[in-house]
């Protein structure tokens, strides 16, 4: 048998080399953060916020269009793409047996993984071709990206509800569909919130497949068929440009805002979908 | 006296399992029933075949016929969400909704069926929760969370749901194999009592428990029914050497 001394130890070294893990697995992330921070916070001001994009290397102006460009988008594509993802979530959790829910998950689990840049050429061939460089066709893009990331989760959320609060209504008389909608998924509603958060999340970042569909503008939103700014493409844009000194704190103000805004939305949905009874 | 619940010829399977075997029993109105055997003897498969919860388990399946007040739930002309609304059901362990408060856990049986007339629900909410026997214990915090409620509490917030839909048969699993003797004994007193307006099924491993709350008792082995009758038989005078052997508690 080891001594006492020698698995003390042994523990010891384990958990300092648990220590060194996280530490550096902060590192990147708290510099992230501080970097993003104080210059963001410079380059901020009241017409970075909502003045017309300048072009580039040109002093004055701001990213007004971006920002309203980024949550128009985004919003468009939450409108197409949670409703979507959460029945389908339902479907698979409801009947995951059926042959037709395994194939579903199969293709989703695929879709989670397909780069976000095909997404972007799928968006362009499916209606830029057809009606141009627009906000739809982003829109569709980063749906299309949202709903195997909300499926997934909600199917995960969903198959958490232990089957007694299902039987529970059911033996009430619920029928099984209203006990589904009501019951089930108010019971799973956090998970569900969480899924929907990280897509928000993953595509208000995107930038590969806004490049292909709503190609950027300098303007204001000029309607659902038209290109429009977003924060990614300007934060590309900007970082792009050979006049740094004029540009790069535009990047660094366009980042602190599109982080601001993912935080701001994560907030809003987690205290939308607060358990009355935590 | 009459008959509630006529059972003839049920069999239960899960997938190829066969978990009861050709139950024929008839169960009068307005009493207590237990049904008891050892584990794994199908108590708990009969019990929910009779409000056709048994199917909802994939691959489970039913023949025979189950007649309440003489028609059958299980003809195909039968929806059994109304069978479902005439025999309530508690379960094993106390399930109230955790996101309701006991006021909503209380009605949620007739909200989720859509009645919203206010003054309706306060009256059946305090009508169930007294039937309960939960009303004094619980009237000034009805909105407070069902699950803050304690083991037994919960349970009789559970029976309180069931009753809000008006029910004619109570079914209860084991309605207090999770709690404590204490908590156990006011629901065993409460059955007693609901026995006058119900006719309750009750499944119980608890043999001392069967001689205290039913009228009648039916022993379950195997999937078959051993002996049923009066509980007074059944304990002071089994028919069958199998139930003598369970209720002395040579096996089970």
């Amino acid at each position: 048998m080891r001594s006492y001394r020698f698995r003390k130890l042994q523990n010891r070294i384990m958990i300092s080399l648990a220590y060194v893990a996280l530490i550096i697995a902060l590192i990147p992330l708290a510099s992230i953060l501080i970097e993003t921070i104080n210059r963001g916070l410079s380059a901020m001001s009241f017409s970075l916020l909502f003045e017309e994009i300048p072009p580039l290397g040109q002093p004055g102006g701001g990213i007004g269009p971006a920002i309203q460009g980024t949550l128009i988008v985004v919003a468009l594509a939450s409108i197409m793409g949670i409703p979507i993802g959460v029945f389908s979530g339902i479907y698979l959790a409801e009947f995951r047996q059926s042959h037709i829910a395994s194939v579903a998950r199969f293709l989703n689990d695929v879709l989670t993984n397909v780069p976000s840049i095909v997404l972007g050429i799928f968006g362009w061939a499916l209606i830029v071709v057809a009606i141009g460089w627009s906000v739809i066709a982003g829109a569709v893009a980063l749906a299309i990206m949202m709903i195997p990331i909300v499926t997934r989760t909600t199917e995960e959320a969903i198959k958490l509800v232990p089957m007694t609060i299902r039987e529970a209504a059911i033996a009430l008389g619920v029928p099984q569909w209203k006990t589904t909608l009501t019951v089930v998924l108010s019971s799973a509603k956090k998970g569900i919130a969480t899924g929907i958060l990280l897509a928000v999340a993953r595509i208000s970042g995107e930038t590969a497949p806004l490049l292909l569909t709503i190609l950027g503008s300098r303007f204001w939103f000029n309607g659902f068929t038209q290109p429009t700014a977003a924060l990614p493409l300007a934060i590309f844009n900007f970082s792009q440009s050979p006049f740094r000194a004029v540009d790069l704190p535009r990047a660094w103000g366009a980042s602190l805002i599109l982080i601001f805004i993912v935080l701001a939305i994560n907030i809003i949905v987690r205290y939308a979908t607060k358990e009355k009874y935590g | 006296m009459s008959y509630k619940i006529e059972i003839q010829n049920l069999s239960a399977w899960f997938g190829s399992k066969q978990v009861l075997q050709d139950i024929t029993m008839k169960i009068k109105e307005n009493i207590v029933t237990a049904i008891i055997g050892p584990s794994g003897c199908g108590k708990t498969t009969l019990i929910r075949c009779l409000n056709r919860m048994h199917e909802l388990t994939s691959g489970a399946k039913v023949t025979g016929r189950v007649l309440l007040d003489g028609e059958d739930i299980y003809s195909e002309n039968v929806d059994p969400v109304t069978v479902r609304r005439r025999i309530g059901m508690v379960f094993q362990k106390p399930n109230p909704f955790p996101m309701m408060s006991i006021y909503d856990n209380t009605a949620a049986g007739l909200k989720l069926n859509g009645v919203a007339d206010r003054h309706r629900l306060d009256e059946i909410v305090e009508k169930s929760l007294r039937a309960a026997h939960l009303w004094n214990e619980v009237k000034l915090e009805l909105g407070k969370s069902g699950a803050s409620l304690s083991g037994g509490q919960q349970q009789r917030l559970c029976i309180a749901r069931a009753l809000a839909i008006e029910p004619e048969v109570i079914l209860m699993d084991e309605p207090t194999s999770a709690l404590d003797p204490t908590a156990a004994a006011k629901i065993e007193q409460l059955i007693r009592v609901l026995a006058e307006d119900y006719t309750v099924i009750i499944v119980t491993h608890n043999m001392q428990q069967a001689a205290r709350v039913s009228d009648f008792t039916a022993f379950l082995y195997l999937g078959r029914l051993v002996e049923y009758g009066s509980t007074k038989d059944i304990f002071e005078n089994p028919k069958s050497e199998l139930t003598e052997k369970y209720i002395t508690g040579e096996f089970g």
